[in-house]
């Protein structure tokens, strides 16, 4: 142990290799404790600097030896990591207790009981008086607590070795007796009382504990702000903003966004274009927070931007492109309302949390993690205001017709976040038809403007369908592939009237197609999302980008926390 | 400024980017001294017309005794394939890219 002590502070391969000789011999005494030896490192501080050593010496001097392996096992860094930072004690008893806690006040002659039988440890939450005569120790800064995961009090803990080695919570009188070994305990007390909530989980409190004691867990470079430098100013300053204020993220907000999902900060969830850089969990909790999410969307966000950065969604192409597109978000399942998001009344507008900063959230990444800047990568000629955030619900509850994630081929029921690359929204009005094949028409007609009259196949389109509008195809029976297959009828259109020179305009398609009838839509290419206010016959249409292998394709994915 | 103003608690933020660094490795490569006898890649990444600009930029080279090699990208809209600029890196001395329309 002391090599390993001398090893770590020392640089000369000479030592390193005294490590080695010291780990033969250690290796050598078939009989030694390796209990011991690890609570010996880690009251000295030594167990990470022995684990890192037993990795070297299992990878690269003992290869194919099956005892180093195998302590190479159990001695996991990670394994080490948690119990060097948990607090060791001496042997015996240790209980964790507060005053404001009436279970810890009822347990109080139980504890002088053990103090007489055993040796035990108290440590106090709130008041460090508290339990009299037992001469507890101060935990209001919360560190024991919060290192040995205590959830509730009163705990009690046995300790052998330095190490735990169980724990009884609340005030179970069977389970007391059975940690501690000794009978009889607080006669005069009911047999069980619950305990109370410690304070090292009290949502007040806890996250600033993580900061405090965890923060190493997040590994983004820290930029310190000047004295008289304002943070807001300091993120426009920094290039970090869409032009729009931005939430400065602090290690405090960031350990609280990564809250909202159960994947390790360090967790790789894509590769970002256009620099191409590995992104992982907590660069995504960063930029959540920068765009205003609350920690409940982080797995929206991190879900779309698995999505985008596909080949066949193509986040790069889409991005670089002089077309007025980005990606769209379109949010299926009952995340929907647990997240509160819109898909009534404004659907595509402003006022809306969680629609505007989940979207906002999936532009940030591409813009800071990938490196994709307006006028530098992005030569979008117009661009258009849904490129600072475009993500809406789609409204399943009040929809006649399945929703867009189960066309898609989702079951019913799950959440699922879908990407297509869209223009901004435009309006369908026809407040006049009542029936569904007028009103159908009228749907022809304003998506054969798409992009241009004359182009077709090349790309998609989502449409819109306002509750009043859906409303004249539900009353006549029409189902969502009756509309589309009607649509596509509508749509299919002779060349002639596509070809280049065609109605006066140079813009079109080559010649040979003069004898063919061409759809608008290639397969599958418009989809039908049901959504926006109760009152209005209105309906909307979200042009595409240049779509299939060429360009970019919608894709769909579940949204796992 | 009072003392107080200038000795505030430390505020610390998260890098949001992706902090990268310039990459010394893919330094650029020194100019060709001369296009004679030298191997020139022509790139159409697959925008219309490419081939028109690229054709005649072929022609010309060639007039100059220059080797010409024809490369195309699958589509415009997405990074050329990893085995293409390999081969491109491997089989010739310079690229030119034909970017649009």
């Amino acid at each position: 142990m002391h090599v390993c002590g001398q090893a770590a502070c020392s640089r000369s391969r000479d030592s390193l290799e005294w490590v080695c000789d010291a780990w033969y011999v250690i290796r050598r005494r078939r009989e030694l404790d390796w209990d011991v030896v690890l609570h010996t490192a880690i009251e000295s501080c030594l167990a990470l600097v022995m684990a890192v050593q037993l990795h070297y010496l299992a990878a690269h001097r003992r290869k194919g030896d099956a005892d180093w392996s195998r302590l190479r096992d159990v001695l996991q860094p990670t394994q080490m990591d948690t119990r060097a930072t948990r607090s060791t004690y001496p042997d015996g008893l240790v209980a964790f207790v507060k005053r404001d806690c009436p279970t810890c006040v009822l347990v109080q002659p139980v504890l002088r009981q053990l103090a007489q039988h055993t040796k035990l440890t108290v440590f106090t939450q709130d008041d460090p008086t508290f339990p009299e005569g037992l001469s507890p120790l101060d935990d209001s800064e919360l560190e024991r607590s919060w290192r040995n995961h205590i959830e509730t009090v009163p705990t009690l803990l046995r300790v052998a070795g330095g190490g735990e080695t169980g724990r009884a919570e609340g005030w179970v009188r069977s389970e007391w007796e059975a940690l501690s070994g000794v009978g009889g305990l607080g006669p005069d007390l009911p047999a069980h009382r619950p305990g109370c909530g410690s304070l090292s989980v009290d949502p007040d409190r806890r996250i600033d504990l993580a900061v405090r004691f965890e923060n190493h867990r997040l590994q983004a470079r820290r930029v310190e702000l000047a004295p008289l430098e304002d943070e807001m100013e300091a993120t426009f300053e920094r290039g970090w903003s869409d032009g729009l204020p931005v939430v400065p993220p602090t290690e405090r907000r960031v350990m609280r966004m990564l809250e909202g999902t159960t994947r390790q900060p360090r967790e790789i969830v894509a590769v970002v274009p256009p620099d191409m850089v590995e992104c992982a969990v907590e660069k995504i909790a960063v930029n959540a927070v920068l765009a205003g999410c609350k920690p409940e969307y982080l797995p929206v966000v991190i879900t779309a931007v698995e999505a985008a950065c596909t080949d066949e969604f193509n986040a790069h192409g889409l991005l670089a492109t002089t077309m007025p597109t980005g990606p769209v978000l379109i949010v299926n399942g009952p995340i929907r309302r647990a997240l509160g998001m819109n898909s009534g009344m404004n659907v595509f507008g402003q006022g809306n949390r969680a629609n505007n900063t989940i979207g906002r959230a999936l532009q940030l990444v591409i813009r800071n993690v990938g490196g994709g800047r307006p006028g530098e990568v992005d030569r979008a000629t117009f661009g258009n205001p849904g490129k600072i955030a475009f993500c809406f619900a789609e409204d399943e509850e009040g929809s006649p017709w399945t929703p867009l994630n189960v066309d898609l081929g989702a079951a019913p029921g799950t959440n699922t976040v879908t990407l297509f690359p869209g223009e901004g929204p435009r309006s369908i009005v026809d407040q006049i038809s009542r029936e569904p094949e007028s009103l159908a028409r009228t749907f022809a007609e304003c998506l054969r403007t798409l992009h241009h009259p004359k182009l077709v196949m090349a790309f998609d389109c989502i449409l819109a369908v306002g509750p009043e509008h859906a409303r004249v195809f539900a009353d006549a029976g029409w189902s969502k592939v009756k509309l589309v297959e009607r649509l596509g009828e509508l749509l299919s259109i002779p060349g002639s009237q596509l070809v280049r020179g065609a109605g006066g305009i140079a813009e079109g398609l080559p010649e040979h197609f003069r004898a063919a009838t061409l759809p608008k839509f290639r397969p599958g290419g418009l989809l039908v999302v049901h959504c926006g206010g109760r009152a209005g016959l209105f309906s909307a249409m979200i042009g595409g980008w240049a779509n299939g292998a060429v360009g970019s394709q919608p894709v769909m994915r579940e949204i796992k926390a | 400024m009072s003392a107080n103003q200038s000795e505030g608690p430390r505020r610390v933020l998260l890098d949001p980017t992706g902090e990268r660094n310039p990459d010394v490795t893919r330094a650029r490569l020194p100019r060709l001294a001369r296009l004679e006898g030298a191997r020139v890649g022509l790139l159409d990444i697959s925008k219309p017309r490419g081939d028109i600009f690229l054709n005649r930029l072929e022609q010309l080279l060639l007039e100059r005794g220059v080797k010409v090699e024809r490369f195309t990208k699958p589509t415009f809209t997405k990074p050329a394939p990893l085995d293409l600029r390999q081969k491109i890196a491997t089989t010739c001395d310079a690229v030119i890219e034909a970017l649009a329309d």
